[in-house]
């Protein structure tokens, strides 16, 4: 279990229906380790704010992570966590590593509506 | 109207969760903000083994119990919130935060500690995460089998090329000095691993690659020489700098940029106190940032009783 109170995605079938029942989907892909943690924490922090986006983790070393690691966004990335943002099922927006609460609103803010 | 507090504390490092605990347990009315996650620093430590009457402990085990200890003496504790104004000379102190707008108090600390020293070279924000990375423990497994890079000459680059040295097939350490600034038995650690070489006196130019990292530019400081060295990774540890961006021209500060305080910890203006690894003193430990924010919180009482 990561260290948040955001909704896991631990299951393929749940991964699949977080994509389906969510037109906007942040999912925070990492592990319990200090570059991960931060982000999990922006996250908890601003999801009241956003009403029409679901804001989820899945474990990094968990056995549905492929789904996050192995998309073309994602390959060239060597830093937890892997951060993706879905719209409408389809990627819209990968970054690596640490992200602020600034950088996350911005995406947020430029690809979602709150 | 503005929500009013006995003390604010800016920062929740171990100096602000300390401070924290100190006023809550003093049945001061207390807040502490900070623009990040609780624990700051002491967050990216995988095992704190030197914490006396700790055997051993992550960083952010150890801050979530900081946090836990000042939140069950009544402080108030928000993170991800960013002070936007800080007014530390009226009476009481006014301070602006992102989401809320203005809250008042009649002392102030400031433990807003310090962040990661970055070079500010070309390509070092567009390789962040595809390439380069601040922490070895995160990202490590990453470069398994691959030629990366160690930048920095302290403690902290010698103990994370060896650590690193687990997972690539070689870690250059990259340093801008012919001696290293690190405690021999570091310096040992590193000389005795097989998989760590060496490259001093060298000034980092630039960073390459097309989609993530592939090189890093140095210059030999003696020779002059330009060197273009292979690196699937570059991993940077050049210290730490002061956060006190926003106090420029409200407190004192060293030419560092580091916060002047007596022992009291007090600045130069009434009931404004700072702790922590923003203030200028030789060493910065988790245990001489707790005793900033216990000295810091104590003063803040006194100056709230003398009122």
């Amino acid at each position: 279990m990561l260290n948040t109170t955001l909704p896991h995605i631990d299951s393929e079938a749940a991964f699949q229906a977080a994509l389906a029942d969510n037109d906007q989907l942040m999912v925070c892909c990492g592990r319990n380790g200090p570059m991960c943690l931060p982000v999990y924490d922006v996250m908890e922090s601003i999801q009241d704010r956003y009403d029409k986006v679901a804001f989820k983790v899945m474990e990094f070393d968990g056995p549905i992570a492929h789904n996050i690691r192995s998309l073309p966004e994602c390959r060239s990335f060597m830093g937890l966590p892997f951060t993706v943002w879905f719209k409408g099922g389809k990627v819209v927006k990968a970054t690596s590593s640490i992200q602020s609460k600034a950088q996350v609103t911005a995406i947020l803010g430029e690809h979602f509506e709150a | 109207m503005a929500r009013h507090f006995g003390t604010i504390v800016v920062g929740a490092g171990a100096a602000g969760l300390s401070a924290g605990i100190y006023l809550a347990r003093a049945r001061v009315k207390t807040l502490i903000v900070d623009a990040g996650v609780p624990g700051g620093q002491l967050v990216l430590t995988h095992a704190v083994a030197n914490y006396p009457g700790v055997a051993e402990a992550s960083g952010g085990s150890l801050a979530a119990t900081m946090k836990q200890q000042a939140r069950h003496f009544g402080c108030q504790i928000q993170t991800q919130t960013g002070v936007r104004f800080l007014d530390l000379a009226s009476s009481p102190k006014r301070l602006e935060l992102e989401d809320e707008g203005e809250v008042t108090a009649d002392t102030v600390i400031i433990a807003t500690g310090g962040r990661p020293r970055t070079l500010g070279l070309p390509g070092e924000d567009r390789f962040k995460g595809q390439g380069i990375s601040y922490c070895a423990t995160c990202d490590g497994d990453f470069f398994t089998g691959m030629e990366i890079v160690a930048i920095g000459g302290g403690n902290s680059a010698l103990e994370e090329a060896v650590s690193l040295a687990k997972y690539a097939a070689k870690v250059t350490i990259i340093h801008e000095f012919d001696e290293f600034q690190a405690q021999p038995w570091a310096v040992q650690a590193a000389r005795e691993e097989p998989k760590v070489e060496f490259r001093m006196a060298q000034e980092v130019l630039s960073f390459e690659g097309e989609d993530a990292l592939s090189a890093v530019v140095v210059r030999d400081k003696h020779s002059g020489k330009v060197d273009r060295i292979p690196a699937r990774g570059a991993f940077i540890f050049i210290g730490y700098a002061p956060s006190t961006e926003a106090l420029r021209g409200l407190v004192d500060l060293s030419e560092r940029g580091e916060i002047l305080t007596d022992e009291a910890m007090a600045t130069r203006l009434p009931g404004v106190f700072a702790a922590g690894d923003n203030r200028a003193k030789r060493y910065r430990q988790i245990t001489t940032a707790v005793a900033d924010g216990t000295i810091a919180a104590l003063s803040a009482i006194e100056k709230l009783s003398a009122a």
